[in-house]
């Protein structure tokens, strides 16, 4: 399998802190991971750097050919200002953004496109209503819709099944294992380890370090986890330089 | 009797007709540019930028006289001047960024009003505060016309990343670069149409036909299409009414086109069809589903 990331001994953080510490590996092209890890771990650093958001602080980020812009992310706290007034219909249009950009027009047949990604995640009927007027689960739904029409190579999922309930956490992980099963990359960070041992062969265990990554069932061992729940997630303001070269952690 | 209060000054008179296709002009411009300072939340940073402006303009005034090419270039220049200023000051400093832009737009307009009294005439230094549309020339004219086509075609260029980044900002940080040249050239037109606004309206009261008839549509839909839609002859409708009211009465024509705008945003307040307080207290029967 091809690889599709490739991580350099990759420190990202904050103010010089690390909150990603000394990761290196490779994510294989069409692989589905699971990055889990407890609160603090570094899951959402680590999706931020690769979707370009944030630098590293060392190390690099390799993409194997993709542009950043070819990456589909969604964030874990969507900046979206749900005041404003557009469209359901119109708000998943973006996801087009690649394809039509700046000034290109949408034809019939993007029409469609929009209409079937809509209709995908199972919000019909919702087209021309505000975004405002959303459940959080509906929101979710029209993100995913948004993400279907980016029609990316490497798809980055950040936590997208918090606070969302059982029969909608299904729909949408069903589209996730769709991507999986189109052959496209795809990275996940989540908490529930029902949902990653069910649907995750490959899992990414981050305490600001890698402390396990593999298969999900050699990850996910009591002892694995215990080693994560017991990382320090305070930064220490007078930590010293590190001088940690090469990482002697590297999966 | 009809024909003679509401068609007839601008038969009769030129100036008259000037100032009315001045007002067309401002609102073509002005509408979707306020539409989108309310809907960025920058509602009182276009206030702020009017008064920023102010002695950019006037060097211009001074050079060149009622120039309003001029006026732009002297207006787009401390315009941005301040905007810079205030967002390195505080981004080195920690100060709060409205705090700074505070600060820079009234010293900027303590400047601009210094530079006019001591070098210009009071009647200048009215002209730029308050603005005379009934006085404008075919080349002022002329160059609120041009300054409405640019805004109208570089908005219709930045409309789309524009909007992007009002609602997601990141996510089109994601997917395009587009983002800062955006907003920069938006800012550029709030300027360009500020100036605009300065013939008019002057300085103090150059932002309201942008924000007034934005705030209007606000009541009236809920899709920023038909908001554009509905502020721009909203604009177009105060200023005609305000040039009548003016004509009618001694009230000066910037405050009448204001005032006009007020009393319909009053209207809308009460009983527009998005959010009116009317439509709060006697709502329709809930729906089935």
């Amino acid at each position: 399998m091809p690889a599709q990331l490739l991580f350099h001994n990759v420190t990202l953080g904050y103010d010089r802190h690390p909150a990603v510490h000394h990761l290196s590996g490779e994510v294989g092209s069409g692989a589905l991971l699971a990055v889990i890890g407890p609160n603090g771990a570094g899951k959402s650093t680590l999706l931020r750097g690769i979707a370009g958001i944030l630098k590293p602080l060392s190390g690099a980020i390799g993409l194997c050919g993709l542009d950043h812009r070819d990456i589909a992310y969604l964030p874990q706290i969507a900046e979206i200002d749900r005041s404003f007034p557009i469209s359901v219909f119109d708000f998943v249009s973006t996801g087009l953004w690649g394809t039509i950009g700046i000034l290109g027009g949408l034809g019939r047949a993007a029409r469609d496109k929009i209409a079937e990604a809509i209709a995908a995640v199972g919000l019909n009927g919702f087209e021309n209503r505000p975004i405002g007027t959303l459940s959080g689960g509906q929101m979710q739904r029209l993100l995913f819709a948004r993400v279907l029409l980016q029609d990316a190579r490497l798809i980055v999922l950040d936590e997208p099944l918090n606070a969302i309930d059982a029969k909608t956490s299904k729909d949408l992980m069903v589209l996730i294992s769709r991507w999986h099963d189109e052959g496209r990359t795809v990275l996940v960070a989540l908490h529930d380890l029902d949902m990653v041992r069910a649907n995750f062969p490959e899992t990414l265990l981050l305490a600001r370090g890698p402390v396990a990554w593999g298969s999900t069932k050699e990850v996910l061992t009591p002892e694995n986890l215990l080693v994560a729940m017991r990382m320090c997630e305070a930064f220490d303001d007078d930590a010293a330089a590190c001088a940690d070269d090469i990482s002697p952690r590297a999966a | 009797m009809l024909h003679d209060a509401l068609i007839a000054p601008f038969t009769d008179f030129a100036f008259m007709r000037r100032a009315l296709a001045a007002v067309i002009a401002l609102a073509l411009g002005g509408g979707p540019i306020g539409v989108f300072l309310m809907l960025r939340r920058m509602s009182l940073v276009g206030d702020a930028m009017a008064h920023a402006i102010l002695p950019g303009a006037a060097i211009g005034f001074l050079l060149s006289g009622l120039n309003l090419l001029a006026m732009t270039a002297g207006g787009l220049i401390a315009g941005f001047a301040v905007a810079l200023l205030a967002g390195l000051v505080s981004r080195g400093t920690g100060l709060k960024e409205d705090a700074s832009l505070a600060t820079f737009y009234l010293t900027s307009l303590a400047l601009g009003v210094t530079i006019v009294s001591v070098k210009g005439t009071n009647v200048d230094l009215l002209h730029v505060l308050f603005g005379n549309i009934l006085a404008l020339d075919d080349q002022t004219l002329l160059l609120v016309a041009i300054n409405a086509t640019i805004t109208l075609l570089v908005l219709a260029v930045i409309y789309r990343p524009l909007v992007v980044e009002s609602v997601d900002p990141l996510f089109l940080r994601t997917v395009s670069r587009a983002g800062a040249p955006a907003h920069l050239a938006f800012l550029a037109l709030i300027v360009v149409n500020l100036v605009s606004g300065f013939q008019a309206l002057g300085t103090l009261l150059a932002v309201g036909l942008m924000i007034l008839p934005a705030s209007i549509a606000r009541f009236w839909s809920r899709d920023i299409t038909p908001m554009i839609c509905i502020a721009v002859p909203t604009a177009v409708l105060s200023g005609y009414a305000g040039l009548v009211l003016s004509f009618q009465t001694r009230i000066p024509s910037g405050p009448a086109i204001i005032l006009v705008a007020a009393a319909l945003y009053g209207f809308s307040v009460l009983f527009g069809s998005v959010g009116g307080l009317v439509r709060q207290l006697f709502p329709a029967r809930h729906l089935e589903a």
